[in-house]
């Protein structure tokens, strides 16, 4: 059993096409992480594996059943935070309104809640974290708050969307490691989209590249040449390999790094693929 | 001053309003709404002045017409409840259309200074039992919808996907705010709705950052600022809506300076190991 599987999946938004015929398979325990440009739908594929966007075509299974909504045993970690930088209240209660958050009633913990929620914030080490409050510590410390409550309900299969998102290179390292741990040691399975490669080269066991609507999921070598980004993008894309780092160019800039740049006029991209990122820092400033 | 009937009925009619404002604001200062809670006042402005040229109650049109724009409010979006220039719009809009209703009825100039700046001490028994069954029924609502109503508010993609129907809860919450502005607008009246819905939540986020003693806290301040302004009113013969509105500003400015205050020693040695933030840049 796979933990996700996209059978000849084609998703179509606003009357673009987002993905077409992707066709991929992550096995259960397996850290992937997932490339490509802003709008290249990342966000979008994450939100269909969760059941919350339409299929054109094909079919998605997690975990051997079909995707749907509020499914227990996906943990995801949206690239929009939340309101919740700006927030005086302490971060245990950020993770703990996700505790049976979607059941209705009055929020009440119970001490099996308790004892679940003590886990999530132990799993990524954020107890200390969890006792303060949310405007007052780091973007990397409220990532790891918010990786601990995508753990409650013990998922088997985590979505992270940009979780590396305006981290200066020690907190994504520091990031990377911490997904890397809880993948094995509780053999989740990961799915972990980012903009640039580098911080993830020595972490994950495969990539999935999207372009052009295409997928394609393989081992690094495998998939981040130029024949194979050429391909997926149908356009010239040379890879440059520099003292262990990746760097992938088109023309004559970095693509991973001017992720705008590349993107041709007339789509709305900002709807598909949310810039969230903004207006977090908005928030918080 | 509990030996005149008007001033039980004052006393019980603002208890009544001040908690469910107090607990409804709290969610509404949370999600960043407060000027839809505003908007929807100046609604109910509309609607009362609207009904009292029909022949019938204020508070009938108040109720009505909030909890439709709630409802309207609620099914065009988070994103649309949020957006200023279109409440703003909304807001005026109704401003006008009460001043026109008034316009046609130009010999109750008192009922409209009522509607605008509240009349707590005309509650009459009638109105008390009308305003203690929709707060009853409001505050079994928002008990109801609390949970995935907290968890929306904190995180809403994560609560989509957690099965949270988020557009379902949000229009249920903001027809609640709407009630709760409804019966708001009877205490203070319309322009100063704020006072009770916002100012004690407010004042509650920043006294303290556990969120239940913030909840209960909203509440107490809600309540003890209604019946503050009430006594306050009785002795000083001033409005009791000037003296809600001094205690609501009072109590948020107080809050303001402590939430600067440095922390107490226990909360100091909790932050001890982690005062060095590399990262902090990055916020």
């Amino acid at each position: 059993m796979t933990a996700l599987r996209f059978d000849e999946v084609g998703i179509r938004l606003g009357g673009r096409t987002i993905l077409s015929a992707a066709d991929f398979a992550i096995g259960q325990g397996e850290f992937v992480g997932m490339l490509g440009a802003n709008g290249a739908g990342k966000t979008t594929l994450m939100r269909a594996s969760l059941g919350l966007v339409p299929l054109a075509a094909g079919a998605i299974s997690v975990l051997g059943a079909p995707a749907r909504r509020g499914n227990p045993l996906i943990g995801y970690m949206p690239q929009n935070r939340g309101p919740i930088a700006g927030l005086r209240l302490t971060g245990y209660d950020m993770v703990a309104s996700g505790a049976r958050g979607a059941h209705w009633g009055l929020p009440r913990l119970d001490s099996a809640l308790r004892r679940e929620i003590d886990w999530a914030l132990d799993a990524v080490d954020a107890r200390k974290i969890a006792g303060r409050s949310l405007n007052e510590i780091s973007g990397g410390e409220r990532q790891r708050l918010l990786l601990s409550q995508a753990l409650i309900g013990r998922p088997k299969l985590l979505l992270l969307d940009e979780p590396l998102i305006s981290l200066d290179p020690a907190h994504q390292k520091n990031v990377v490691e911490t997904v890397k741990r809880l993948a094995a040691e509780l053999k989740i399975a990961v799915l972990f989209s980012a903009h640039e490669i580098n911080p993830l080269l020595h972490a994950i066991d495969r990539v999935l590249y999207l372009g052009a609507g295409k997928a394609a999921l393989g081992a690094v070598d495998e998939i981040i040449t130029g024949p194979t980004l050429s391909r997926l993008y149908g356009a010239e894309i040379e890879v440059v390999r520099v003292g262990g780092r990746i760097f992938v160019m088109s023309g004559d800039f970095d693509m991973e790094r001017d992720p705008h740049r590349h993107e041709n006029g007339g789509h709305d991209h900002g709807a598909i693929d949310h810039d969230h990122a903004g207006s977090a820092h908005k928030v918080g400033a | 001053m509990f030996a005149y009937d008007f001033m039980r009925a004052a006393f019980a009619a603002s208890g009544i309003v001040a908690i469910l404002a107090g607990l409804v604001g709290f969610f509404l200062v949370l999600r960043g709404q407060t000027f839809a809670g505003h908007a929807l006042s100046h609604v109910g402005f509309a609607g009362a002045t609207g009904a009292v040229l029909f022949g019938l109650s204020p508070l009938a049109g108040l109720v009505g017409f909030t909890m439709i724009a709630g409802f309207a409010m609620g099914a065009l979006g988070e994103r649309l409840s949020q957006r200023d220039v279109a409440i703003g719009m909304m807001l005026s809009l109704a401003l006008g259309l009460g001043l026109l209703f008034l316009h046609f009825y130009t010999s109750y100039a008192a009922q409209a200074a009522a509607l605008l700046f509240g009349n707590v001490l005309g509650v009459d028994n009638a109105a008390l039992i009308a305003l203690a069954a929709l707060a009853a029924l409001s505050l079994a609502a928002l008990g109801f919808i609390a949970r995935p109503l907290l968890f929306a508010s904190l995180q809403p993609e994560l609560a989509e996907a957690r099965g949270v129907n988020v557009r379902l809860v949000s229009i249920a919450f903001l027809i609640i705010v709407a009630i709760a502005v409804a019966e708001c607008a009877q205490i203070v009246g319309v322009l100063l709705v704020f006072t009770l819905m916002v100012g004690p939540a407010a004042a509650a986020l920043a006294f303290t950052r556990r969120l239940y003693a913030a909840v209960a806290l909203a509440a107490l301040l809600a309540l003890a600022e209604a019946w503050g302004g009430l006594t306050l009113a009785y002795y000083s013969d001033w409005p009791t809506s000037f003296w809600i509105t001094a205690l609501s500003g009072l109590a948020y400015f107080a809050s303001l300076i402590s939430a600067r205050l440095p922390p107490s020693p226990r909360a100091a040695g909790r932050r001890g190991p982690c005062a060095a933030r590399p990262d902090e840049g990055q916020r």
